[in-house]
């Protein structure tokens, strides 16, 4: 089915420089599994870069026929209370998420 | 009742005054406490509510009297937002999230009716074809307890193939409704992508996703579809299409339709008895009077490549929302040190909190997306997206629908494929196309293996034409007998 394969290979370094993108932290085990199921997928899909697509668009989303636009009214949303009510840590009486320190 | 009752009957049943709600909905839950200590296709049952709801049907009949789904019992995949019932979608991430809203999907159904009596098992974030990447254990397939159910909706599968629910929601980004209830024995149809509103589905690849029925039968596919379909005002992408009575247009009629046939496609790498049942299921709908017409879609080779780069990509941006800020959990800092501060606590979360394959996808998605790379992969998948979706084209100016099967095989082992991703994507070749170019597709059950395992044909059909997709499955349907089939779970019975 596939015309060609190349070999991609991926080093561990670059695997945990992704993971860093990813805001991921991974195991030893799994950096190094993760090298080989990218490389073997990467490999696979390796095969799209002999297709000829000079001239041809992208397709990001199919669109809708009709455009949905909808007025631009004020209408009733979650309560906020409601939207805080999933959160680790909230702060509810001040209506605000609480995170861990940004700046040192 | 059955395991093989389906929607038309317990509607008419209730309609009628023959068993009450409460009756039917008992049935269901002790369904689920019988089979699903083995089958595992629920994650949360919601016993109390959905018999609460079933007196409230029954206390009011007259009202609910015209309601086309009134007392039915309904699975929701358990990545559909359901206001006050957990939503996990299988997920170590979201194991205690309990959602402010209903989907619209869930408004609508409970609107016409239906009585939820739980949320499904899913891969995790529906990424996955087998149901094994839950968080919470694999659902089992009901006609093989060592095998798969399929997925990622293979918990929804599972309760309809077993009557622990009439009918169910599934969601289906690459074949997930489609793909287990082929391997489970019952009809699943992946919408035209904008007929059915997505707003309260918890989002993987936002250009692909779309929810849909699995049921019994393509009448009882029909109705349900009638009842979510149309647009909405909380999701952008739904269509304002108009969506028919479905099950009115189910006339056995299916003279004159052209079903197109992409025999290269099938040259290598399907299972015989899947051609078998293929071949067989075509020749029958040739012989109500539709037509075999042989066609090429040169690109579809491509599809998987195309899929697993788009769909990992956009599932990277999807899950960047889960850092420990907002939805439940989040990772206590390492106990070596007294503080964490806001990055170490995103990676925390992020890495204890997804699964394996969720991972992997994120991954996958980042790098495909990241300087350098973009548009090797990114782009390139979209272009080759275009490329399929203009095969398509080419294809419905000579044919009404293109049929293929489900999937290459029935149902596999649990665990066979767990060390080589690669080899369960593949498995969805012949399903992600639908999803790229955004199609409507339906899984009719069509035979079974030597095994005896359930198989599914698949027929794809033009944007915003279920009614052909459903009338044929339909026809199909009044031919054959496979979806009264009745799995063996006596085997898996409790007392």
């Amino acid at each position: 089915m596939l015309a060609f394969r190349m070999a991609v290979e991926f080093t561990a370094g670059q695997v945990e420089a992704i993971a860093q993108l990813a805001q991921l932290d991974l195991s030893p085990s799994e950096v190094e599994l993760f090298a080989r199921q990218l490389g073997d997928f990467l490999g696979y899909a390796n095969e799209l870069l002999a297709v000829d697509t000079r001239g041809v668009e992208p397709t990001a989303q199919m669109g809708n026929r009709q455009a949905s636009d909808r007025p631009d009214e004020v209408r009733p949303s979650l309560d906020r209370d409601a939207a805080l009510a999933n959160a680790p840590d909230p702060a509810l009486a001040a209506g605000l998420f609480k995170v861990p320190r940004v700046i040192g | 009742m059955t395991a093989t009752a389906s929607l038309r009957d317990v509607r008419d049943h209730i309609r009628s005054g023959a068993r009450s709600a409460v009756e039917v909905v008992r049935e269901s839950l002790s369904r689920i406490e019988r089979l699903d200590p083995a089958l595992h296709a629920f994650n949360t049952v919601t016993a109390d509510r959905a018999l609460e709801r079933a007196r409230e049907v029954d206390a009011n009949r007259q009202a609910w009297r015209d309601a086309p789904l009134a007392g039915v019992p309904l699975a929701l995949k358990d990545n559909l937002c359901t206001r006050g019932v957990r939503t996990t979608a299988s997920s170590r991430m979201l194991e205690h999230f309990v959602p402010p809203y209903d989907a619209t999907v869930v408004t609508r159904l409970e609107r016409a009716g239906a009585i939820v009596v739980g949320k499904t098992n899913c891969d995790e974030f529906a990424m996955g074809s087998s149901n094994e990447n839950s968080a919470f254990g694999p659902a089992r397939n009901p006609w093989a307890h060592d095998r798969i159910p399929g997925g990622s909706s293979g918990g929804s599968a599972v309760s309809v193939a077993t009557g622990m629910a009439i009918i169910a929601l599934g969601s289906d980004t690459g074949g997930s409704i489609r793909q287990p209830a082929a391997l489970c024995g019952v009809v699943g149809l992946k919408p035209t992508y904008g007929r059915v509103s997505r707003s309260g589905l918890i989002a993987f690849a936002s250009s692909l996703d779309q929810v849909g029925p699995i049921a019994r039968t393509a009448y009882d596919a029909a109705l349900t579809l009638s009842v979510i379909g149309g647009a909405d005002q909380a999701d952008a992408t739904t269509s304002s299409e108009p969506v028919p009575d479905f099950a009115a247009g189910l006339t056995g009629d299916i003279r004159g339709l052209r079903i197109g046939v992409p025999s290269s496609m099938l040259a290598r790498g399907v299972d015989d008895d899947v051609l078998r049942a293929y071949r067989s299921a075509l020749d029958m709908l040739a012989a109500r009077g539709a037509t075999l017409v042989d066609i090429e879609l040169p690109h579809a080779a491509h599809a998987i490549g195309v899929y697993y780069l788009i769909a990992t990509a956009e599932a990277s941006s999807n899950l960047a929302r889960y850092d420990g800020v907002r939805y439940g959990f989040r990772a206590t800092p390492d106990p070596g040190t007294a503080d964490q501060d806001l990055r170490t606590m995103y990676a925390r979360t992020r890495g204890s909190g997804f699964g394996p394959e969720v991972k992997r996808r994120i991954m996958l998605g980042t790098y495909a997306l990241s300087a350098g790379y973009y548009d090797a992969y990114y782009l390139k998948a979209q272009q080759v997206r275009t490329l399929i979706l203009q095969d398509y084209d080419r294809a419905f100016a000579q044919v009404d629908v293109v049929a293929m099967p489900t999937a290459p095989t029935a149902a596999y082992k649990i665990g066979e494929r767990v060390a080589d991703p690669l080899q369960m994507y593949l498995g969805d070749i012949f399903t992600v196309s639908a999803n790229l170019a955004g199609l409507p597709a339906i899984s009719v059950p069509c035979g079974f293996t030597s095994g005896h395992l359930p198989i599914g044909l698949q027929l794809t059909g033009r944007r915003f034409d279920e009614a052909t997709l459903l009338r044929l499955a339909d026809a199909y349907q009044r031919d054959t007998r496979w979806h009264e089939a009745e799995p063996p779970i006596h085997q898996y019975a409790g007392p």
